[in-house]
C-alpha cells in the first residue's frame, strides 16, 4: 500500500523531494483562490463606507484567541517536524496531535463566536460584510477541518515510524492555514 | 485500495511479475496512467457526442424555426438557452479539457520523460472520478425540475444567480456544482502533471530535452492552476447566491454583477491558452516528425510560450468591453491583447518555418496538424476585430464572436484532438489506423466546418445577436438571404457530424482489425516509441536513459534519419 | 529534508519557540493598535492610518516570519519564494484590473447608480441607529 509506489515518485530532478513539491503547487492554487476572495472583499470593503459600521460588530477578542491558537498550532507542527526530522515517530505524532487539539479549538471558538453574531441578527444573509465574514472564514475553517483529519491519519503513520516526511508535508500545509488567518484577523476584525 | 499489481517496489524491475487483475481493478479503479488516459478520452468523446447532439438541436431550431427536430422534438426557449449553455459549457470543460490535457497528459508524460508511472498514481484516479462525477452530475442537471442551466456558458449574474430570473432553481446549482468538481480533478491532475515532468525525469533528460508537447501541457496545467482560483472562490459566492440567498452579485444589496465578469474571465481568458497550447504541442511533435526536421528554434519557440502564459493574464477584461467597464481600462486591455497576437503569431512562424525545406509526408495526422495552423490562423485574425475595443461595441455578442471563438476552439479541441488521437493511436492500441478512411473523415470534416461558420461570419457582420431562439420575429434578421445562411450553416453541421461516423468506426475497427503497428510506425525520436504498443504496465522492463533532445531528425553523417532520444551515443551507427 | 539537514539542525526546538514569542508579541500590538491609535494619533499621521499599519503592517510581518522560519522558505530552493510571490503579483494585477470597476462606483462616462444608492440608503440607516442605541466613532478606513 503506501509503502510501494512507482519508481516515477522516488525520482528527484529538480533536488525537492516529490511530495514536498507537490505540496507547494497544491499552495499555489490555494493562495489564488483565497487571493481572488479576499481582493473581492476588500475592493468592496473600500467601496462601501458603510461596512465600516458593520464590520465593527465583529468581537477582536474572539478573533485574537483564534489568532494564537493557530499560531501555537503551528508552533507545535513546527515540533513534529523537528522530531520527525529526528527519526522519532512518537514525538512527532505527539506533536500532531497537539496541532490537531488547536484546529479543535479553534473551531470550537469559531462556533461559540458565530452562535452569538447569529443570535444578534448578523447572519450571512444580513448584508455584504456578512457575506464576505462567513464566507471567507467558512472556507478558511474549511481548511482547519481538513487539515485536522489528515493530521490525524498522519499522526497514525507516525506513531508506527511510518512515512515520516509526511509530518512536514502536513505542517507546510497547514502553515500555510495559519497564514490565511493571519490575513483574515485584520481584514475581518482589526480593520474597522 | 489493495490493487496488488497495480504499484511496484523500489527499484524491482519485475513489472510483468503481477497476477492477473480483476476487470474491475484493471480497467475501472486502475492507477495505471494510460488507463487513466484512456477514461478521460473515452469520457471526453462520449461527452463530445453529447454536445454535438446539442449542436444539432439547436441548429435545427434556428434553420427550421418552430418545427420538430427529429430525434429531440420541438425545442422550446428555455430548452433553446439550456441547450446552447451546456453545449458551450461541455465543449470547454468536458471534452477539451480532459482529452487534450487530461487524456494526453496522462497518457504522454510518463512515457516521453521515460518513468513508469505518473507520481501520484491514486491521487491521478482519484482526479478521474471527481472528473466523472462532475459530468455525471451536469447531465443529471438536464433533467431536475425546471431542466438544465440557460444562462449562457459564462454563467454571469444575476440571470444565473437567482432563480426567478433563472427559472431553473436546481439546473443552474448543480451546473455550478459540476464546473467546480470539474476544476476540483483539473487541480488534482495537473499538480500530478506539474510534480512528474519536474521530478520524474529520466536520468540525462535535461530541460531541452524534453518534447514540446510536454511542455506545453505543462505550461497549461500551470495556467490553470493559478487562474482558476479566482473564479472558485467567485464560484463559491454564486453557490452561496443561489443556496443561501447572498447577494454578492447583487449592487441592491452591496454586491456587484461585474466582480463575477472579472472573476471569470480573469479565469476564462488563460483558459483559451489551457487548452491552446497542448494542442499546438501535439501540432509541435507532429509537423516534425512528418516533414522529417528538427523543430525551429527549440528554445525561441519555449520563450513564446512563456510569453504567451503570462501575457494571457493581462487581457481578460476584453470580454466585456460592453459590461459597462470603465473606457480607461478599455484602452489597456485593447492593447495587451493586440500584443498577445505576437508571440502566437511568432510560434505560427517557427512552425511554418520547421516544415520549410522538411521532406514531408501527407500522413493522416500530418494534415490536421496543417489543418490546425491554417484554421487557428483564421480564428486568430478575426480576433484582432474583437480585441480592439472601439469594433468590439458593434461585434460584441454577434454570430461574429461566435464563429471567430469556434475558428480557435475547433482546431484546438477538434482538430488538435484528430491530429493527436491518429498520431499516437498506433502506441495506445497497437494497431494503425486506416489512412483512407482517415483522409476521407479528414477532408469531409475540415471542409463541412468551413462551411458552418464562414456563413456565420456574415451573419454576424449583418448585425445578427448571439441568443436569439427565432430570428423571424426581428424583420432586419429574418430576409431570405440570411435565412438561407442559417439554412446552409445547419446543413454544413449535418454533414459534419456524420463523418464523425467514420471517425468511430474506424477507430472501433482498428482497435481490433488494424494492421499491427510495431513499436515505432513513423520512426519518430520520443521515448514513447522505444517501448511495446501498447506499452506493458510499467512502460518498460528497464526504464530508458536519455541522451538528446526530442527533434534529431535527418542529422548530417547518420544512415538513418532519426535518432532516438534513448540510443547511447557510442552506440548510434550501429542502430 | 535530507539535504536540508545541516540548516534544520541550528533550528532548534528553543528556536521555533523564540519565533512564536515574537509572533505572540506582535499578535498583541496588532489587537492594541486601534485601541491605542486614537490617543497617538498626531499631525499627518491620523488614527485610521496607524489601525491600518498595525492590521496589515504586522499581518505581513507575522505571515514572513510563519512563512521562512515554520515553512522553511528560508532553507527551500528559491524558485518556490518566487513562485509564491508570482501568485501573490497576480492577485495584484487581478486586484487592480477589477478594482476600476467594482471598488468605484463612478468613472469616465458611468456610473453605478444601483450601487450608489445602496451605500446612500445603508449610511443614512447607519446615522439613525447611531443616534439611537450606540454613539460610538467609527474609523472608517475608506477616508
Amino acid at each position: 500500500m503506501s509503502t510501494t509506489r512507482p519508481i516515477a515518485t522516488t525520482r528527484s530532478a529538480t533536488g525537492i523531494p516529490t511530495g514536498k513539491l507537490a505540496v507547494w503547487w497544491v499552495i499555489v492554487s490555494e493562495i489564488v483562490i483565497f487571493g481572488g476572495l479576499l481582493a473581492s472583499y476588500v475592493m468592496h470593503r473600500i467601496g462601501h463606507p458603510e461596512w465600516a459600521e458593520y464590520a465593527s460588530h465583529t468581537n477582536t477578542w474572539f478573533g485574537g484567541a483564534n489568532t494564537f491558537v493557530l499560531l501555537t498550532s503551528s508552533l507545535f507542527a513546527v515540533l513534529a517536524h523537528h522530531a520527525a526530522e529526528h527519526g522519532d515517530g512518537k514525538k512527532a505524532a505527539k506533536w500532531l496531535l497537539g496541532t490537531c487539539a488547536g484546529g479543535l479549538t479553534f473551531l470550537c471558538i469559531k462556533a461559540v463566536e458565530w452562535t452569538g453574531e447569529i443570535q444578534h441578527g448578523y447572519t450571512i444573509t444580513a448584508n455584504g460584510f456578512w457575506h464576505f465574514y462567513y464566507t471567507a472564514a467558512g472556507l478558511h475553517a474549511l481548511h482547519v477541518i481538513a487539515g485536522c483529519i489528515i493530521m490525524l491519519i498522519i499522526a497514525r503513520q507516525a506513531w508506527k515510524g511510518e512515512e515520516l516526511h509526511r509530518v512536514e508535508l502536513i505542517g507546510i500545509y497547514w502553515h500555510f492555514v495559519d497564514i490565511v488567518w493571519i490575513f483574515l484577523f485584520p481584514l475581518l476584525y482589526i480593520a474597522k | 485500495m489493495a490493487e496488488a499489481g497495480t504499484v511496484e517496489t523500489h527499484g524491482a524491475h519485475t513489472h510483468d511479475a503481477h497476477h492477473e487483475q480483476s476487470f474491475w481493478s484493471k480497467y475501472i479503479f486502475s492507477t495505471d496512467h494510460k488507463m487513466i488516459a484512456m477514461q478521460y478520452m473515452l469520457t471526453g468523446m462520449a461527452m463530445a457526442l453529447i454536445g454535438g447532439f446539442m449542436s444539432y438541436a439547436f441548429r435545427m431550431q434556428l434553420a427550421f424555426p418552430g418545427e420538430t427536430v427529429p430525434g429531440y422534438g420541438l425545442v422550446s426557449q428555455g430548452e433553446y438557452n439550456a441547450l446552447v449553455t451546456n453545449h458551450g459549457t461541455i465543449m470547454i470543460f468536458w471534452v477539451a479539457m480532459p482529452v487534450l490535457i487530461a487524456a494526453f497528459g496522462n497518457f504522454l508524460i510518463p512515457l516521453m520523460i521515460g518513468a513508469d508511472d505518473m507520481v501520484f498514481p491514486r491521487i491521478n484516479r482519484l482526479s478521474f472520478q471527481i472528473f466523472l462525477l462532475s459530468a455525471i452530475i451536469l447531465i443529471v442537471s438536464f433533467f431536475v425540475p425546471g431542466g438544465g442551466f440557460g444562462g449562457a456558458w459564462t454563467a454571469y449574474p444575476p440571470l444565473s444567480s437567482t432563480a426567478e430570473y433563472s427559472l431553473t432553481p436546481l439546473g443552474s446549482t448543480l451546473w455550478l456544482v459540476a464546473v467546480a468538481l470539474e476544476f476540483v480533478a483539473f487541480l488534482l491532475g495537473g499538480i500530478n502533471f506539474i510534480t512528474t515532468l519536474m521530478n520524474a525525469r529520466a536520468p540525462g533528460m535535461k530541460m531541452h530535452d524534453i518534447p514540446m508537447v510536454l511542455w506545453m501541457i505543462v505550461i497549461a496545467s500551470i495556467l490553470f492552476m493559478a487562474s482558476v482560483g479566482p473564479l472558485i472562490a467567485g464560484a463559491v459566492m454564486l453557490f452561496m447566491d443561489q443556496v443561501v440567498g447572498t447577494g454578492f452579485y447583487d449592487p441592491g444589496r452591496g454586491g456587484d454583477p461585474i466582480l463575477w465578469q472579472h472573476l471569470f474571465w480573469f479565469f476564462g481568458h488563460p483558459e483559451v491558452y489551457v487548452v491552446f497550447l497542448p494542442a499546438m504541442g501535439i501540432v509541435a511533435d507532429i509537423i516534425c516528425t512528418f516533414s522529417r526536421k528538427k523543430l525551429f528554434n527549440y528554445k525561441l519557440i519555449l520563450y513564446t510560450v512563456f510569453a504567451t502564459a503570462i501575457i494571457s493574464f493581462f487581457v481578460w477584461a476584453h470580454h466585456q468591453f460592453v459590461a459597462g467597464i470603465d473606457p480607461r481600462m478599455a484602452n489597456v486591455f485593447t492593447i495587451t491583447t493586440l500584443i498577445i497576437s505576437i508571440p502566437i503569431a511568432e510560434m505560427m512562424f517557427l512552425y511554418i518555418a520547421t516544415l520549410y525545406g522538411g521532406s514531408i509526408r501527407l500522413t493522416t495526422p500530418m494534415l490536421w496538424a496543417l489543418a490546425f495552423i491554417a484554421e487557428f490562423l483564421i480564428g486568430g485574425i478575426t480576433g484582432i476585430f474583437l480585441g480592439a475595443s472601439g469594433s468590439d461595441i458593434y461585434f460584441h455578442d454577434t454570430y461574429f464572436v461566435l464563429a471567430h471563438f469556434h475558428y480557435t476552439f475547433f482546431p484546438i479541441a477538434v482538430i488538435g484532438f484528430f491530429a493527436g488521437i491518429t498520431y499516437w493511436f498506433p502506441k495506445m492500441f497497437g494497431r494503425m489506423m486506416n489512412p483512407i478512411l482517415g483522409k476521407i473523415h479528414f477532408w469531409g470534416t475540415i471542409v463541412s466546418f468551413n462551411c458552418i461558420f464562414i456563413p456565420l461570419f456574415v451573419l454576424g457582420i449583418a448585425g445578427q445577436h448571439r441568443r436569439i431562439y427565432d430570428y423571424q420575429n426581428f424583420p432586419d434578421l429574418a430576409l431570405a438571404g440570411l435565412q438561407d445562411l442559417r439554412v446552409f450553416a445547419t446543413a454544413a453541421l449535418l454533414v459534419m457530424l456524420a463523418f464523425q461516423a467514420i471517425f468511430l468506426f474506424n477507430f472501433v475497427y482498428s482497435i481490433f482489425k488494424g494492421k499491427p503497428a510495431g513499436k515505432n510506425p513513423w520512426k519518430s525520436n520520443t521515448l514513447e516509441w522505444t517501448t511495446e504498443s501498447p506499452p506493458p504496465h510499467g512502460n518498460w522492463p528497464e526504464l530508458p536513459n536519455c541522451y538528446r533532445g526530442p527533434y534529431e531528425y535527418s542529422v548530417p553523417g547518420r544512415e538513418e534519419d532519426y535518432w532516438p532520444q534513448d540510443v547511447p551515443p557510442d552506440t548510434a551507427a550501429a542502430e | 529534508m535530507a539535504e536540508h539537514q545541516d540548516h534544520a539542525d541550528d533550528h532548534g526546538q528553543s528556536y521555533y519557540v523564540k519565533i512564536w514569542a515574537v509572533l505572540l508579541v506582535l499578535l498583541i500590538l496588532s489587537i492594541l493598535g486601534p485601541i491605542v491609535a486614537p490617543h497617538i494619533a498626531f499631525g499627518f499621521l491620523e488614527a485610521w492610518m496607524i489601525t491600518l499599519m498595525a492590521a496589515f503592517g504586522i499581518a505581513l510581518v507575522k505571515a514572513y516570519l510563519v512563512a521562512a522560519n515554520f515553512m522553511h522558505l528560508n532553507v527551500e530552493k528559491k524558485y518556490i519564494s518566487y513562485l509564491l510571490v508570482a501568485m501573490l503579483m497576480l492577485m495584484l494585477l487581478f486586484f487592480a484590473g477589477t478594482a476600476p470597476d467594482v471598488m468605484e462606483h463612478k468613472g469616465q462616462n458611468w456610473e453605478n447608480v444601483a450601487a450608489q444608492a445602496e451605500v446612500e440608503r445603508a449610511l443614512a440607516a447607519d446615522g439613525e441607529a447611531a443616534h439611537g442605541d450606540h454613539g460610538g466613532a467609527h474609523d472608517d478606513p475608506a477616508h
